[in-house]
This record gives C-alpha cells, sequence and structure tokens, in this order.
C-alpha cells in the first residue's frame, strides 16, 4: 500500500517535471520536426521545387555533394572564418568583457557602444566597409598611402589573399559584441565575496582570474564558443552584401552554396542533402566542443 | 617604489583606456555616418562623405515615415517582439529549468534535440514551413508568424538560461524547499530572479532577432496591416533605385528602439546575482 | 521584477487574443490579386489600380514582396499549396518558367495575343462608354485584334514557348511583359574630354576601345566599371561577344554539346577579359563589386566606362543630374558579325491557371499594355514601355537604349539552354582571369570538364529512368 502510494508520487512527480519542457515541446514537434522531416525526404529526390514529379535517387544526392569539392571548399571558407572569430573575435569580447566588468570610468558607456554594431542593420555595414575596402576611393588605402604603406594598397575584396580575411574582419568587428553581452553577464554572476576571499588569500589579478574567474566561467565560455562557430558557419548576408561569394569561389560559404542550389540551379532536392550534411557538420562539432567542456569541467 | 607602482598603475589605466575608446570609436562611428547620411540628399551622399552636414534635410525623418508607412508598421513590431519576446522567455526559462534542476527520463535525448534546432540551417525547410502553416491555417496571420520564431528563438534561450541555472546554488533552492516552496516556487522565486542577467541577455538578443525579421513576415503574411517595420524599410530599396537618405533615415528610426531597449537591459545584465540574492 | 513579467504576459494573451486570429476584413475584398517584387514601380502601380477601378469597378490589388529573394521564395512556396495569386510575376530562369508551366500555374495566351479570342470586346465598350482614352478607339480594330502588335517584339519573346522547344512544353506566349530593358556600354563625356579623347566619337571597335582605355589610364583615369561581383553582369557581357565572334548558331551549338568551350573562339572570348585587365581597363576590384557600387562609382565620375542596363538612366540621375554621359552598343570585335546586346522583356506578369478571375485578369493586363498606361508608367518609372508606340516622350538618353531594342537577345530565347552549373563556373572563371589567378586556357578547358560531366550525368539520370518505367 505504501509502496503504491510512493509510487504514485514518484509518477506525478515526473509528469510534474514533463509539464515543465511540455510548452517547448510542442512548439518544436510543430514547427520543427515537420520541416525538418520534410528536408529529409526531399534530399533523397531529384526535385526541381516546382513541377509535381519527383524522382527518387535514393542517397544519390549525398553522392554528389560529399564528392563536390566546391561545397568543401565553402566549408573551408567558413571554417577559417570561423577559426579567426573563435580567437580574435572571442579574445576581444572577452578582453573587453573583463575590463568593463571592474568598475572602471565609463564603464556604462562601454558597455553600452559594445553592443552597438550588431545592432546595425546589414545594409549600413555593407556600405561602410565596402567604402572602406574600395580599391579606388577607399578609407583603407587613403590611410596606407598617408602612412607612406601605398604599395600594400589593393581592392581588398576582390583579391583572394585578402577578401576572405576581410570578410572575416566585418564579421568580427560586427560580432564580437554578442560575446561581449554574454561574457558580461556571466562575469557579473560570479559572486564577489569570491574575488575577495581569493585576495585575502593572498592572490594577485592573475592569480584570481586562474583560479576564480576562469573555472566558474568554463560553462560560459563553451556556451560562447558554440554560438560562435554557429553563428559564423552560417554566416550569409554578409557574403551578400560584399563580395557574392567571389572572386571565383574565394568567399563562398555553405549557405550561399545551398541557396545557389536551391534558386540559382532549381535543384531542391539536391540543396536539401547540403542543408542536411551541413546540419550534421555542425552538430559533431558542437557535440565535440560539449564533451570538452564537460571534461575540463572534471578537472 | 611608491611612485614606480603608481606610475605603472596610471600607465596600465591610460592603455586600457586607449584599448576600450578606439574599440568604442569603430563601434560609433558608423552610427554617427548612419545618422549625418540620412540628413543628404541622393546626389550628396555618395560624393560629400563629411560627417557634419550643412545643410540637413530633416524632411526626410518625415518623408520616411509617411512613405514607409512606420506608424502602422510599428506597432506589428511592437507586438510581434512582445509576444516572441515573452513566448521564449517563458517556454525557454521553464524548459531550461527542468532540464538543469529536474530528473525525468529522456531528458537529455530532450535537451540535445532542442540544441540540434540550432545547427541545421533553415535554408532547405522555409518552403516546408509555409506548407506546414498553411496546413494549420496560419499562413497570413499574427499567430502564424509569431509562433515560428518563438520556436527559431527557443533552443538557443534554453541554452543559455540551462548554463546559468545549473551554476545556481543548491542551498539557496533546499531552504526554498524547506519555506514549503514547490518546483514552480523555486523556479518563480528563486531561478527566475537570480537569472536575471541571462533573461536580460535573452530579451536582447531575442528582440534583435524579431525586430530586424523579414523574409518570414515576407513568406507568411501578404495583408499590408500585418505587415512588421521592415517592410517599410523595404520601399527605399528597389531593384535598381535605392533612396539612400531615406533608407537612412528610416534605418535610424528603426534602430532606436532596440537601442533603447538595450539601455534597459543591460543594467539587468549588470545587477547581477548580489541583488537578485537578496530578493530571493 | 514580477509585476513586469507579468504585465508582459498579460500584454501578450491580450495581442495574441485580439490581434491572433488573421485580420477578418473582407469588406474591402479586391477582385483581382497581383503579386510583384518591384518596389520602384509601385506607387506607379497603386495609381494605375485605382484608376483601373474608378473606370470599371474592378479592385485590383497590387502585393509587393522585395528584394527579390524573398519574392521568389514566396511564389515557390505558394506553388506548393496552390496558393498563388490571379496574376504573378516571376523571377526564374527559362527552365523553372516551363516547369510553372507544366504544373498548371501559369495560363497560355496566345489565343487572346494573337486575336483568336475577343472576349474582351465587352470591356474595350465599357471602357469607351466610361469616356476613357478617346485615342483607343480610332484604329481599335487594327491594333488591339491582334493583342501582340502592340509589343516589341523582343519583349514577347521570352514569354514564348515555340514549337517544339526544349522543354517539352505546349507551345504558346504565357507572359505579358509590362517594359522592356537591355544592357549597353556608357561612357562618361566629361572624363573623355580630361583625357584628350573626343567625347563625340566613342569608340567603335574593340581596338578602338583597348586605345581610348590606354589613354584614360594615362591620364589617370579608371576605365570600365560594372557589377561583376554579380555574375550574371559578367555573363551578359561575356554572351554579347562571344555572339559576335562566333556568331549565334555557334554558341548555340556550344550549349547543345556540339562545339567544346576550348574552341578557339571560346578562347578568344576568354582573352578580351585578359587584356581588359593586363592593360588596366578595369576598375580595381570589379570583380567583387555589386552593381549598385558599380553605378555609385560611375555616377560620381570615377570611371569612364560602365556596362550597365536602361535601368541607369534613373540610377544616375538620381545620384547625380549633372553626370554628363551617353550609351552605345558595346565596341565591335568581330566586324563581320554584328553586335548583340542582352535584353527584352524587363518584367513580365503571368496568369494563374488556377484563378477563378482568369478573364478579368486577362482583361486587366490588356488594359495595362494600352498606350496611356504605359506612357504613365514609363514616365513615372523612367523604364522603356513594352508598348512600342509609346516611346515618343523619353529622355534621349532612354531613347538610345530604346533605339537598340533590335539587336537584342537572351539566353533564355535560345533554342538551348546551358546547365547553370556551367555558367556559374564560366562566370566564376573569368573573375579568376580578371584577378589573374587564372588563364584563359586553364578557364576553358575547366568549364569544358564540367560540361561534359553534366551532359553525362543528365544522359545516366535519363537512362535510369526510362529504366525505372
Amino acid at each position: 500500500m505504501k509502496l503504491k502510494t510512493d509510487n504514485n508520487i514518484l509518477l506525478k512527480d515526473t509528469l510534474q517535471n514533463y509539464l515543465f519542457v511540455l510548452p517547448a515541446l510542442i512548439l518544436f514537434a510543430t514547427f520543427y520536426i515537420y520541416p525538418v522531416y520534410k528536408v529529409f525526404e526531399l534530399s533523397l529526390f531529384e526535385y526541381d521545387g516546382i513541377s509535381p514529379q519527383k524522382y527518387f535517387v535514393g542517397l544519390g544526392n549525398f553522392k554528389d555533394a560529399l564528392g563536390n569539392s566546391i561545397w568543401w571548399h565553402s566549408m573551408r571558407n567558413a571554417g577559417y572564418i570561423t577559426f579567426l572569430a573563435l580567437t580574435f573575435q572571442n579574445a576581444l569580447a572577452l578582453l573587453l568583457a573583463l575590463i568593463v566588468d571592474r568598475d572602471i570610468k565609463g564603464g556604462r558607456f562601454y558597455r553600452i557602444v559594445f553592443y552597438l554594431p550588431p545592432v546595425l542593420s546589414g545594409i549600413v555595414i555593407g556600405l561602410i566597409w565596402n567604402w572602406i575596402y574600395d580599391g579606388n576611393y577607399g578609407l583603407l588605402n587613403h590611410w596606407l598611402s598617408a602612412l607612406g604603406l601605398g604599395k600594400l594598397a589593393r581592392a581588398w575584396l576582390a583579391d583572394p589573399k585578402t577578401a576572405l580575411t576581410c570578410v572575416g574582419i566585418i564579421h568580427m568587428w560586427r560580432g564580437f559584441g554578442w560575446g561581449f553581452i554574454i561574457l558580461l553577464a556571466g562575469l557579473q554572476n560570479i559572486p564577489r565575496e569570491l574575488y575577495e576571499a581569493a585576495r585575502i588569500d593572498g592572490a594577485n589579478s592573475r592569480g584570481i582570474f586562474t583560479r576564480v574567474t576562469v573555472p566558474l566561467m568554463i560553462p560560459v565560455f563553451v556556451l560562447v564558443m558554440i554560438l560562435t562557430v554557429l553563428g559564423t558557419m552560417q554566416i550569409y548576408d554578409l557574403i551578400v552584401a560584399t563580395t557574392g561569394g567571389g572572386p571565383g569561389y574565394h568567399t563562398e560559404v555553405p549557405i550561399t552554396r545551398i541557396l545557389a542550389a536551391m534558386i540559382g540551379s532549381s535543384r531542391f532536392g539536391y540543396a536539401c542533402s547540403l542543408g542536411l550534411i551541413f546540419g550534421v557538420v555542425l552538430l559533431i562539432v558542437s557535440m565535440i566542443q560539449l564533451k570538452l567542456s564537460k571534461l575540463l569541467k572534471q578537472t | 617604489m611608491i611612485n614606480r607602482f603608481i606610475l605603472e598603475k596610471r600607465l596600465k589605466s591610460v592603455v586600457m583606456h586607449l584599448i576600450l575608446l578606439s574599440v568604442a570609436a569603430t563601434c560609433i562611428l558608423p552610427l554617427i555616418w548612419m545618422f549625418s547620411s540620412s540628413l543628404k540628399t541622393q546626389d550628396t551622399i555618395f560624393s560629400n562623405m563629411h560627417i557634419i552636414v550643412s545643410d540637413p534635410h530633416w524632411e526626410n525623418y518625415r518623408e520616411a515615415w509617411t512613405k514607409g508607412n512606420f506608424g502602422a508598421y510599428f506597432l506589428n513590431s511592437v507586438i510581434y517582439t512582445v509576444s516572441v519576446v515573452g513566448g521564449v522567455v517563458f517556454t525557454a526559462s521553464l524548459a531550461a529549468f527542468a532540464f538543469a534542476r529536474l530528473n525525468f527520463p529522456g531528458k537529455n535525448i530532450m535537451f540535445y534535440m532542442f540544441l540540434i534546432t540550432m545547427m541545421i540551417p533553415i535554408p532547405g525547410s522555409f518552403i516546408a514551413l509555409y506548407v506546414l502553416l498553411q496546413k494549420l491555417r496560419l499562413v497570413n496571420t499574427r499567430l502564424g508568424y509569431i509562433l515560428p520564431q518563438i520556436n527559431a528563438g527557443l533552443a538557443l534561450a534554453i541554452y543559455i538560461l540551462k548554463t546559468f541555472f545549473e551554476e545556481l546554488p543548491k542551498d539557496l533552492e533546499d531552504s526554498a524547499r524547506i519555506d514549503g516552496c514547490g518546483k514552480f516556487g523555486v523556479y518563480w522565486h528563486i531561478a527566475m530572479p537570480l537569472a536575471k542577467p541571462a533573461i536580460a541577455v535573452i530579451v536582447v538578443f531575442n528582440a534583435m532577432a524579431v525586430w530586424n525579421e523579414y523574409l518570414l513576415a515576407m513568406l507568411i503574411l501578404s495583408s499590408k496591416s500585418l505587415m512588421p517595420l521592415q517592410r517599410g524599410l523595404m520601399v527605399f530599396q528597389g531593384a535598381h533605385i535605392t533612396r539612400y537618405p531615406l533608407l537612412m533615415a528610416g534605418i535610424t528610426i528603426a534602430v532606436v528602439p532596440i537601442v533603447v531597449l538595450y539601455l534597459i537591459m543591460q543594467r539587468h545584465i549588470i545587477t547581477g546575482i548580489t541583488a537578485g540574492a537578496v530578493k530571493g | 521584477m514580477k509585476v513586469r513579467i507579468l504585465s508582459v504576459f498579460v500584454f501578450l494573451f491580450f495581442a495574441l487574443t485580439i490581434f491572433g486570429c488573421g485580420n477578418s476584413d473582407t469588406k474591402g475584398k479586391p477582385d483581382l490579386v497581383l503579386w510583384h517584387w518591384m518596389t520602384d514601380r509601385e506607387e506607379a502601380f497603386l495609381e494605375l489600380a485605382k484608376r483601373y477601378e474608378e473606370e470599371t469597378g474592378i479592385k485590383v490589388s497590387f502585393e509587393l514582396y522585395a528584394p527579390s529573394d524573398a519574392y521568389s521564395q514566396k511564389v515557390r512556396a505558394s506553388a506548393q499549396t496552390g496558393t498563388l495569386p490571379d496574376i504573378y510575376g516571376l523571377l526564374a530562369e527559362k527552365r523553372d518558367y516551363a516547369a510553372f508551366i507544366k504544373a498548371g500555374h501559369i495560363t497560355d495566351l496566345s489565343d487572346y495575343m494573337n486575336g483568336f479570342i475577343a472576349t474582351n470586346k465587352d470591356d474595350y465598350a465599357k471602357l469607351i462608354k466610361k469616356g476613357f482614352i478617346s485615342d483607343l478607339t480610332y484604329d481599335m480594330e487594327q491594333k488591339f485584334k491582334e493583342w501582340r502588335r502592340i509589343f516589341f517584339k523582343k519583349a514577347l519573346e521570352v514569354n514564348i514557348f515555340p514549337e517544339g522547344n526544349q522543354w517539352g512544353v505546349k507551345p504558346g506566349i504565357y507572359g505579358v511583359p509590362i517594359d522592356v530593358t537591355n544592357i549597353q556600354m556608357l561612357y562618361n563625356k566629361d572624363l573623355f574630354k580630361e583625357a584628350g579623347l573626343d567625347p563625340e566619337k566613342p569608340p567603335k571597335t574593340w581596338e578602338e576601345f583597348i586605345e581610348a582605355g590606354r589613354t584614360l589610364k594615362a591620364a589617370g583615369i579608371p576605365g570600365l566599371v560594372s557589377g561583376w561581383g554579380e555574375i550574371w553582369m559578367i555573363d551578359c557581357f561575356a554572351s554579347n561577344y562571344a555572339m559576335n565572334i562566333m556568331g549565334k548558331d555557334k554558341v548555340v551549338a556550344t550549349i547543345k554539346g556540339k562545339v567544346p568551350y576550348t574552341d578557339p573562339d571560346w578562347l578568344k572570348v576568354f582573352h578580351l577579359f585578359k587584356e581588359m585587365a593586363d592593360e588596366g581597363i578595369l576598375a580595381p576590384g570589379i570583380v567583387a563589386m555589386v552593381n549598385k557600387s558599380a553605378e555609385q562609382t560611375f555616377a560620381n565620375n570615377r570611371a569612364a566606362f560602365s556596362f550597365n542596363g536602361s535601368w541607369c538612366v534613373n540610377v544616375y540621375r538620381g545620384m547625380n543630374p549633372d553626370l554628363n554621359y551617353a550609351a552605345i552598343p558595346p565596341p565591335l570585335v568581330n566586324k563581320k558579325n554584328p553586335m548583340y546586346i542582352w535584353g527584352g522583356a524587363g518584367a513580365s506578369f503571368l496568369i494563374n491557371e488556377k484563378s477563378k478571375a482568369k478573364e478579368e485578369a486577362i482583361s486587366f493586363l490588356k488594359w495595362l499594355t494600352y498606350e496611356p498606361q504605359q506612357a504613365f508608367l514609363s514616365s513615372k518609372t523612367n523604364n522603356l514601355p513594352a508598348n512600342q508606340k509609346c516611346l515618343v516622350d523619353i529622355p534621349p538618353i532612354l531613347a538610345q537604349f530604346a533605339d537598340d531594342m533590335e539587336i537584342t537577345t537572351h539566353p533564355s530565347i535560345l533554342p538551348a539552354s546551358e546547365y547553370s552549373q556551367v555558367i556559374e563556373f564560366f562566370n566564376k572563371g573569368i573573375q579568376s582571369i580578371i584577378i589573374g589567378e587564372k588563364t584563359p586556357e586553364e578557364v576553358a578547358a575547366k568549364v569544358q570538364e564540367v560540361k561534359e560531366r553534366r551532359m553525362e550525368w543528365t544522359k545516366k539520370r535519363e537512362a535510369r529512368k526510362k529504366q525505372n518505367n
């Protein structure tokens, strides 16, 4: 008898717990599972996205996609920008967050200002950076020649040696504000008493950073890193606003390729298979990051 | 000795402020450029790059406002933003709380399922989403525009909030339980106030995404009376002719509410744990 | 905090219940719904819709979805669910156009165009009775018995699927052009003068063009600017010259796979780009330039030549009303062959085969192509009208564009169509030539390789399809 009520309580308890995830689950099931299932289904067909007829090709689209060197090249391009973002952008975001986390003069001002680039519209960003990088009348070339470095002047976005990096720089400039506020929120969540305690124990500021800040911030670091990877790998509108994927294939990224297949050449099924491959790659990368964070946390 | 120490400290602070100021400058200048461009005319906007405009055309703002039909669209965007942000915070915080602090079978699988939604890009599923909404009779309705966006914001919000909820001190939760709080009570009275910085971040992220959202609106909505603010900006960008000064004026108008929202929210990001702990 | 969160939810609830379930304003329901993407014509369209309603009592609702990418997605999504409007425009290659027809989304208009169906006489009569357009009545019989005669021949061509077309579409005319466009060479007269060139003697041949480029370069003036970051603009330029160098037939033979891209004539085409790059005639960064930036550059006197479409007249007028320039056909390479330029219908409207108001839709589009409406559209938007009788009051520079309508051509009207992957490789390859990354020979070989791979792939797939059936 007692056991039964216990079981009942346990059951009720678990059901209650489910209640917490239910609203999210319903939305997810409706608006995610069906579309993704559709994408999966279409990826098995040769289909132009218009005709009533589809032609079943099994894994043919995936085979084509995996063997397509331009697709992997676009993946590598996005990977390169992601690498830049993971290192430089996040380092800058962390540095700024650490500085602003202290009580410094004008802290509030900086806090507000650093979040401005993400707020800016893509059109404005495109116009301004095109003007900076322009080969003839660009600001960058103007400054370089003023500094006596006129030899370095070039059409920055049209030169295969610089195009991808230049796009990466715009992306990082635009994106560091995101990392900045997440990191700042994380830093603010660290109880100040912990710093005090460490200071009383005689730790200097570097010691406090490595012994107090870093261990507590690891989950937030991982969060920011995963978001950086996901956000950067899916870079798209910036490419369209600056280089359109050119010159040649030097700044093509996965999303531009998927759209080129879908709308450009009307290979809808193929585009779906690209999307799925892309999703799986992102998934694997994110999972590795999460696993790493767990390992780090344990040590 | 002491002098050197002070000198070093001074120098450090100067370097620090130099870094901060130069980064800040790159963040502010584009905004100023945008604003000054909004006061120019089509033929001076690219020929005269000066930041200071000698004869500002303030009427650009009035024209942008009326031509872009901002009055009506503005209200729509406010409704969408409030609904989506409210929906995301509510559903995501509940789920994140369960993932972080409660136990139930299938917890991990479900959590990773949500994470996956961040990872498979939308281009392929856009048309499928439209077909689905058509079946649900949600095409060209506010709800049909709001719900997919709540769904789109969920994964990130759940992930951020889970990260924060997991860091909550266990003893706070225990003491609340002793005080007779149920699970929902702990969620509402302890977890939510303590996660205020994270919630503020989520509000800022999602509000911005919804405020700037455009493609989904084009796909799902057709009545002009339902369109969001970004539709107004489209008026100035023709396939061939872009009316830059009006566009800049329009963008400036559109950006103000987001900046104001951020101004409000950043205070909550800062007054993190201490304020929350006292209240809790 | 709590109160605030609560108030948010109250508002949320409020918002969802009050505004949530669709819009129920059925009283102003339009008779015809039309979708388009042309932001710059929205105002003129709305004005025309108002006039049409005044004249006929039929309410036409123009719905704008821009930019074009969003519009394309919307049209495709709606095709899936069968919710296309009565009239819409299609932004697609001819292959997709064909797919839409085959899927039953587009009405064949040939009988109306050719005057075999005259149901719309009623509507004419109605219009005349209402005292509308007196000049319409005088030669109505001759002019409108055949609707198609009012158009530029080239304007209609893109909407025609001829007998035995490569897509297997039932022959017919499937769209109504509302304006025409073409792409030509423009030159800046002031910069010509500055460099010591005669502004009234623009280059006619390729040699003269290169020579002018050299002179300009010596004077420190950038030569040609164009939106070659958008690959279709490169494609325009290259296919113009391909047709000039080898003639239309050989181009078609290449597309059909009978002539390789490594043919000397094609190499000549690739070499033109190398020559321009080597001579320093191209504006720096041209391969990463979207057309709107290219237009800024030319409008601000920062390049002597521009390769751009007739819409540019409007753009330049806005950016720099004093710009002193003229339009010329691209300079000839092969003097034995004529020069062709890209062009044809700018935008066309199609009628949904499943529409319940097909006849009304046809009447409306007919009305839209009559002279008064075409003249109004043209004057408001500075586009060339599709109705060739309306060319009287256009600015001289637009007239220069209009003059060359007869030499226009377009990939969509060729009897064969190239794989889009090949087109992409072709144009991206030209970008690589311009930046000196690849030689014309390398690009030609690579394009041919892609072409052969695609042909092989298609053949295999066709064979398998047959087997399965």
